[in-house]
């Protein structure tokens, strides 16, 4: 192919996969990641992270709760939007979305009621009034808070996790198939794309795991738990080596191939996704979190909870940052050049309109606010005492709460 | 008695006015000779598998075609279900110029390139109706689909206007419909086609640059063409077994 003479193809005018798109498998990320650090509890047995399992689930909750809306905010038609699960058309990647969602959904949530039912029996048999009412239909008109029940309760979640497990995987790994099944963009049309959705969503996951457990910890004034920040921590750095490489792979074998794509996208990275890619993704985005990683993992003993903590922290909001960039440059930078492989356009998000800033905020804050919601109804650190009860499992790492 | 002029005028007139009323009913009035309908004869998709021809040797970039397209079927502005490029390229083959003004609707102006043009020819592009589709295959809800004469088409009504199509189709050929807020394209004028008319972009290209032919005819002259010319497919590597063929392909045409 001859150097790019900037012609687009007439229909290339805009992108029209805009800050939605981006939004969405960042939303999906967030739940795939946060219900992954749920199962390496329930699952794994890595006790070391029972202060955040309980939560994790809820925050996977509030997430998954809202992974529609960007979708349905960028349909050109979204009431028709459920007849993705009405009038499936099977080869399509898409179609298998409204399947896959309602069954994780399905699985999160009945989880969920068995981890806490055990807490719902109790604020029933202890409230009043409306109150006593909302209890009593959360705990579906079960009141059996025997040891045997919770045991079996207990085996029950443990079986879900794990089914979970694959469910989360594929919820996320399918977000990365829709763009790398499609062979018509050579920047999407990767096998590694799911791969590299799938580990970044972990990364994202449990990053904000970290952030929201040491604000939440702050908030209520209980001590952060140092071996559960350890181990996240070592979590999170496995899993974003494992992203990062997998990211520079795809790039280095394009470059190194240098096939008839390799001319548009190199003009595309130098060009028009410098700052995005190279500069937040690759450089702040990856490097930095490597090495305050590699910090807390390697130096743990010489650290002070205190600076573990930032650390953590730190490292955790930049790479929270570090996927969103990689969302919007797949997203976006996927479709900054036209198909003629010689033009490209830009896109500059506007606060106001319909898929713009604004919108992308508030569905972001969303699952937020369900959060505050669902940690009033059903606590996730309510204290050790009521916990010890619902899961019968004695973490080895102590739970410093009220 | 004889006729005044007055009413000879009057009644001669209304004459031809209920002759034409009649032959109206009995023959709808079509368009020209070359592509009347076969009267009389009911359309049966399953009897028809179209194929489209491109003859770059023959495009004069006049974009007649983009205009009748436009005017046929209401093509929203900005928007092309059809469009012309054109290929200037220099002698030392790494050089080129790629247009399309406005998708070639009012022709081209002479350009002034920094290299000598050794080459230069017209690309009349569209939706290729493929035979191995992408954007039938990434539909979510179905609403892209294959009929029987093999055309790809969108159902408006059905359409969820999720642009999975648009970015699946390769040639660019797709877009949303900023009216319908659904997923637009070249049917290839499909309710002229099953009424045994000519897509409005072969029937207006003054050089026969277009032609429009069924695959299923032995007699076809397109069908012929196709079998016994060198014709090309854009992007043939993807796969996707495009039915509009290309005479005078050229490698930088993608």
């Amino acid at each position: 192919m001859l150097e790019p003479t900037y012609y687009s193809f007439p229909n290339d005018l805009h992108i029209h996969w805009s800050l939605m798109i981006v939004m969405y498998p960042y939303i999906t990320g967030l739940v795939a990641g946060a219900f992954i650090v749920s199962s390496l509890y329930h699952v794994f047995n890595r006790k070391e992270l029972f202060p955040v399992a309980r939560f994790s689930l809820g925050a996977s909750f509030a997430f998954l709760s809202v992974a529609t809306f960007p979708l349905l905010n960028h349909l050109g038609h979204p009431l028709r939007g459920p007849l993705i699960m009405i009038t499936p058309n099977f080869s399509s990647a898409m179609a298998g979305f409204g399947l896959i969602y309602a069954f994780y959904f399905l699985v999160v949530l009945l989880e969920i009621w068995l981890i806490t039912r055990a807490d719902i029996i109790r604020y029933a048999r202890q409230s009043r009034g409306l109150k006593r009412l909302m209890y009593k239909l959360l705990a579906l008109g079960v009141y059996d808070d025997s040891p045997e029940a919770l045991e079996f309760d207990h085996k029950t979640t443990k079986v879900l996790a794990g089914i979970g497990i694959p469910a989360a995987c594929l919820l996320h790994g399918y977000v990365g198939f829709l763009f790398g099944a499609l062979k018509s963009n050579p920047w999407w049309s990767t096998p590694l794309m799911p791969i590299i959705f799938l580990f970044s969503a972990m990364v994202s996951g449990i990053a904000m795991i970290i952030i929201l457990y040491q604000i939440i910890m702050v908030y209520k004034g209980i001590t952060i738990n140092s071996g559960c920040i350890q181990s996240m921590c070592r979590w999170l750095w496995l899993f974003m080596i494992f992203t990062v490489t997998l990211e520079m792979l795809e790039i280095i074998t394009l470059a190194y191939e240098q096939a008839e794509e390799w001319e548009v996208i190199s003009h595309l990275l130098t060009t028009f996704l410098p700052f995005s890619f190279l500069g937040i993704q690759v450089v702040f985005g990856s490097l930095i979190p490597f090495i305050l990683l590699a910090i807390i993992v390697l130096m743990n003993p010489y650290l002070t909870d205190r600076l573990r903590n930032t650390l953590a922290f730190v490292s955790s909001f930049i790479l929270l940052i570090q996927v969103w960039s990689m969302r919007w440059n797949v997203v976006i930078g996927g479709q900054i050049f036209s198909k003629s492989f010689r033009g490209f356009r830009d896109y500059q998000p506007q606060f106001l309109e319909k898929e713009g800033i604004l919108a992308s905020l508030i569905i972001f804050a969303l699952p937020f606010i369900i959060m505050v919601i669902y940690e009033k109804i059903i606590p996730s650190f309510e204290g050790l005492k009521g916990r010890e009860m619902i899961t019968e499992i004695e973490p080895t790492v102590q739970y410093k709460g009220a | 008695m004889g006729l005044c002029r007055r009413d000879f005028l009057r009644w001669g007139l209304m004459g031809l006015a209920a002759g034409g009323m009649v032959t109206r009913s009995v023959y709808p009035i079509y368009g020209t000779e070359e592509e009347e309908p076969k009267r009389g004869l009911e359309y049966n998709p399953e009897d028809h598998y179209y194929g489209y021809l491109i003859d770059t040797y023959k495009c004069i970039g006049c974009g007649m075609c983009v205009q009748a397209c436009k005017m046929e079927n209401s093509v929203p502005e900005k928007f092309f279900r059809t469009w012309v490029e054109r290929y200037l390229i220099a002698d030392n083959g790494e050089d080129l110029v790629v247009d399309s003004p406005h998708g070639g609707i009012s022709g081209f102006q002479p350009e002034v390139t920094k290299f000598n043009i050794t080459k230069g020819f017209f690309v009349p592009k569209m939706c290729n109706h493929c035979q191995n589709t992408p954007c039938i295959q990434v539909c979510p809800v179905g609403a892209s689909y294959m009929t029987e004469d093999g055309l790809v088409l969108v159902d408006f009504k059905h359409c969820i206007g999720c642009g999975y199509c648009v970015q699946a189709c390769p040639y660019g050929s797709r877009f949303m419909n900023p009216y319908t807020h659904t997923a637009d394209k070249c049917t290839w004028c499909y309710h002229r086609i099953s009424r045994y008319m000519l897509p409005a972009c072969v029937q207006a290209c003054p050089v026969k640059a277009r032609r429009f032919g069924d695959l299923k005819d032995p007699n076809d002259e397109v069908r012929r063409i196709i079998a016994t010319e060198r014709v090309g497919v854009l992007q043939p590597d993807l796969l996707t077994k495009p039915k509009c063929f290309y005479l005078g392909l050229d490698k930088e045409v993608v």
